[in-house]
């Protein structure tokens, strides 16, 4: 997509005569609104460093604008920034700032509305309620860009990029801090979100709403408020995140609800207090992932029907696992669970006697809390173990009957 | 030098002192006697502070020894059956009372070379034989040179030349000014050492006299014919 | 009362009990730090036996020392030195080396493979059972005169203190699952100091799992700095308590 961008710029500086339109504070032309409405389309609007007052401005045409030594745009807190309603435009290195804050209009540092062929690249925002609102819009690429959310106060602050009804948008190499949720796709189909780092989020770090067929990968999300969250969505796969550090008592590294299709692969999840929630998830694969030192592991709801865990590793969390009834049609098989006590006597590397990663502990605290106190105590290991050899209380399709005795390496 | 007020001590149901008043003064060797479980040993132990009596009071040199241990400097103590921690040496076992005791009079180890310990002082406690550990008992009763010397049974188990020794470090301590307690069923051995005799009979003194008047009493030469004689008047009057 | 612990000591490395207990310390921790590739794992499977057999041993050995150096008790008894001075001084000889052979045994071995300050936590919380088991094992020793009830009595303490009472706090969250039992679990937890050593580490270990819901209450009391000298005083408590009641017995002991 970018080499066609790439190539269109080329050929409209080839043979339409663009020209380049340079914005200084000593300039002739002081101000963008001025040089948008003296610009051509496919012209390029030059910014030189310094501060410059944008209200609400509107790119209206295909044009590109380059900021040299990163100029910054200012809202001044009294509107929007900067909006996009064109095909076809380039926003390079600009700083966009001090946009508005209010709950009646999701006010935001760079809107995008029914455009396609957008291409943000190196932009930092700064203070902004929402950073990038991306609109109806299709063909977006976003990329190392930063974002940090304002300073409205914990609850009231809006996303880092929010999408809405988009399609094929690429997020890439940006790092979204502060904001609501860091990135949110609300009916986005075919994005593609990857190396990004997501941190100190207020909500998530990336949540899904209705919006099928993305995928996102390498990306890191740490230390938000209850995680990545991913609802209502069909064949989002997610290969080769970390999903860290997110502590709570509703805090999960990854969040399934009503999901089917999708595949999660070669993802870590690592000191969380419970690495994946999944509620109503059907045909789900998770594959290759690494649990660790998560309070639980997993917490696989009993509404989850035909999903499929293999190969993932569960060493050093708490719990391994938790549900809620009887689980159905799920398939648990050659994981690695550090847990797993049995033996190997065919030395075919894996175990012979099956595991169940749901302790009677487990139960015990899900229905009585403050028994959360009495971890590691002998007596709760000795019930444990009186229940794993008649088991009654846990749930018993709740079980891998092929545990492998070593850990797997996922690289 | 010592005397003791109206002892009562009860060890569960039975009742082993009942109310003894007594008093035990320099220069004498004094006898206790009675048949067993007549409360000897547990009178002895009050005295050391061993037990604790549930009445009545102890008087050293006219203090009171309860909650004062200081007392026990002057008095040296032999148990009927001495036991030590079994893996220390004799030698060891000498230095460490001195290191406890701290005693700034000088030693007396006289019975400690007559009885030839420093020969053995490598041996362990547990390696040796009850007359060996009956003679360590003694030299250690008399090595800081006390006021007051307890001796529980101090022949039994000792070898006629052993006990000579004894007897005479006995007497030569009473010649010393010094109060000696002994306890014996050897009536033979308190009749050689004894001045005073004490009768024990179930928790209380029955008598306590001196012996040369109670065979003057009782017209008897032997001290166990004459004891006999006191208690079959006794169970007749 | 350093001079008798110093004899004690004496008396205690002269048996080839502690210097077993420390080489089956030493093997064990050995073994787990060695064999695990995850460091993490060894702690785990460490804070079993810090919790459950350092108490064992500390208990047993404590009750049998006890009752073998009767003797030597008695013979200090009817010495010029005071009953509380004895009784401390065998207290501190045994303490001294117990600690030496668990720091030998499992310290050591902690500190060239997991220098950190879970393994800190973790020596700590063993420090500290070992003295409060020696002082629980000291109270039946003194209380009971027959060797055997003695020993009985020191293993039936372990027992509860290991097993029962959490069963019983089981049973009692149980019965009263719908009220809010926060501060009644955390006044339960410090009445056993098996509860408190373990919950000192829980605070490191389980960090994650701890943040959910009705844990965050106990991260939160426990977690805190003053949670720390809550737990540490509590623990001290349990060292101090039983041993002042031995010494109240022994003072009026007949021997």
């Amino acid at each position: 997509m970018r080499y066609i961008f790439s190539l269109l710029l080329l050929v409209s500086i080839l043979f339409c005569e663009a020209k380049v339109i340079t914005l200084c504070n000593q300039c002739e032309i002081k101000e963008l609104k001025q040089a948008i409405a003296v610009s051509k389309p496919f012209d390029t609007l030059l910014i030189k460093k310094g501060i410059y007052t944008c209200m609400n401005e509107t790119i209206n045409k295909p044009l590109t604008v380059i900021g040299e030594n990163r100029p910054a745009l200012d809202g001044q807190l009294k509107d929007e920034v900067l909006v996009v309603m064109s095909d076809h435009v380039n926003i390079i290195g600009i700083e966009i700032r001090n946009s508005k804050c209010g709950s009646m209009k999701d006010y935001s540092g760079l809107r995008v509305f029914k455009s396609k062929d957008v291409k943000i690249e190196d932009c930092v925002l700064f203070n902004t309620y929402f950073g990038i609102y991306l609109s109806d819009s299709k063909h977006i690429l976003v990329k190392n860009c930063k974002s940090k959310g304002a300073n409205y106060g914990n609850s009231d602050t809006g996303n880092g990029i929010h999408l809405w009804k988009c399609d094929s948008v690429q997020i890439e190499d940006c790092h979204l801090e502060g904001h609501r949720d860091g990135i949110y796709l609300e009916f986005a189909k075919h994005c593609f979100i990857q190396n990004n780092y997501c941190e100190k989020n207020f909500r998530y770090g990336v949540h899904f709403m209705f919006s099928d067929n993305d995928i996102y990968e390498n990306n890191t999300f740490t230390n938000n408020g209850t995680g990545v969250a991913v609802m209502y969505s069909k064949g989002v796969h997610m290969f080769n995140n970390k999903f860290q550090n997110n502590w709570g008592d509703a805090s999960y590294g990854l969040l399934l609800k009503d999901m089917s299709n999708g595949i999660i692969n070669g993802n870590s999840f690592e000191n969380n207090t419970i690495g994946v929630t999944m509620e109503g998830g059907t045909n789900m694969r998770f594959e290759k992932n690494n649990f660790t030192k998560n309070g639980y592991a997993m917490k696989v709801m009993a509404n989850c029907r035909l999903d499929t865990f293999v190969r993932n590793n569960f060493a050093g969390n708490t719990f391994d696992a938790s549900t809620n009834g009887e689980l159905k049609e799920n398939l648990f098989e050659n994981n690695y669970w550090d847990k797993y006590e049995g033996y190997d006597l065919n030395r075919d590397k894996v175990g012979d006697i099956p595991y169940r990663p749901v302790s009677l502990y487990s139960v015990l605290v899900e229905q009585m809390p403050y028994a959360v106190m009495l971890m590691r105590s002998f007596t709760i290991d000795i019930l444990n173990r009186a229940e794993k050899n008649i088991p009654s209380i846990v749930p018993e399709t709740f079980v891998d009957d092929k545990p492998l005795m070593k850990m797997i390496s996922q690289k | 030098m010592i005397r003791t007020e109206n002892l009562e001590k009860h060890f569960g149901k039975l009742h082993v002192l009942r109310g003894v008043n007594t008093s035990f003064a320099g220069g004498e060797v004094v006898s206790v006697i009675g048949p067993n479980g007549s409360g000897k040993t547990t009178l002895i132990k009050s005295i050391l502070g061993m037990v604790v009596p549930d009445k009545g009071k102890v008087y050293f040199d006219g203090l009171d020894v309860a909650n004062d241990f200081s007392y026990r400097h002057h008095i040296g103590y032999m148990p009927q059956i001495g036991r030590y921690p079994e893996n220390m040496k004799i030698g060891q076992l000498f230095a460490m009372m001195r290191d406890l005791r701290k005693s700034s009079t000088a030693l007396d180890e006289e019975l400690m070379h007559e009885f030839q310990l420093p020969a053995m002082f490598d041996k362990p406690m547990r390696t040796l034989s009850g007359g060996t550990t009956q003679k360590v008992s003694a030299a250690l009763a008399f090595l800081f040179n006390p006021k007051v010397l307890i001796l529980d049974e101090p022949t039994a188990g000792l070898d006629p030349v052993a006990s000579e020794t004894l007897k005479a470090k006995v007497l030569k301590a009473k010649r010393d000014g010094k109060l000696v307690i002994v306890t014996s069923h050897i009536m033979s051995e308190v009749e050689e050492m004894a001045d005073k005799i004490m009768y024990l009979f179930e928790g209380k003194i029955n008598f306590y006299k001196i012996i040369a008047d109670l065979k003057a009493e009782t017209g008897e030469e032997k001290l166990g014919k004459a004891i006999a004689k006191i208690m079959t008047e006794q169970a007749h009057a | 009362m350093l001079k008798i612990a110093k004899y004690v000591v004496y008396d205690i490395l002269r048996s080839k009990v502690l210097l077993a207990y420390t080489l089956f310390l030493l093997l064990v921790s050995l073994a787990l730090f060695s064999l695990e590739t995850d460091g993490a794992k060894s702690v785990v499977s460490l804070l079993s036996i810090v919790l459950i057999i350092v108490p064992l041993i500390s208990v047993v050995f404590t009750t049998t020392y006890f009752y073998n150096a009767y003797e030597f008790i008695e013979l200090l008894v009817a010495q010029p030195l005071g009953r509380n001075t004895i009784l401390l001084g065998e207290f501190l000889g045994v303490a001294f080396s117990m600690m030496a052979a668990f720091l030998i045994g499992v310290g050591v071995p902690m500190l060239v493979y997991s220098p950190n300050a879970m393994g800190g936590v973790l020596l700590l919380s063993g420090g500290g059972l070992t003295l409060s088991f020696i002082s629980i094992a000291f109270f039946s020793s003194v209380a009971m005169r027959d060797k055997a009830k003695g020993i009985g009595m020191s293993l039936l303490l372990w027992f509860y203190f290991a097993v029962i009472y959490d069963a019983i706090v089981l049973g009692i969250l149980f019965s009263f699952s719908d009220y809010p039992l926060e501060k009644a679990v955390i006044a339960l937890a410090s009445l056993n100091p098996i509860d408190m050593a373990r919950i000192m580490v829980l605070m490191k270990l389980d960090i994650s799992a701890l943040m959910g819901f009705t844990g965050a209450v106990y991260k939160q009391f426990f977690g805190s700095s003053f949670g720390l000298v809550y737990t540490l005083g509590i623990m001290l408590v349990w060292i101090i308590l039983p041993l002042a009641v031995s010494v109240r017995i022994f003072k009026k002991k007949n021997l």
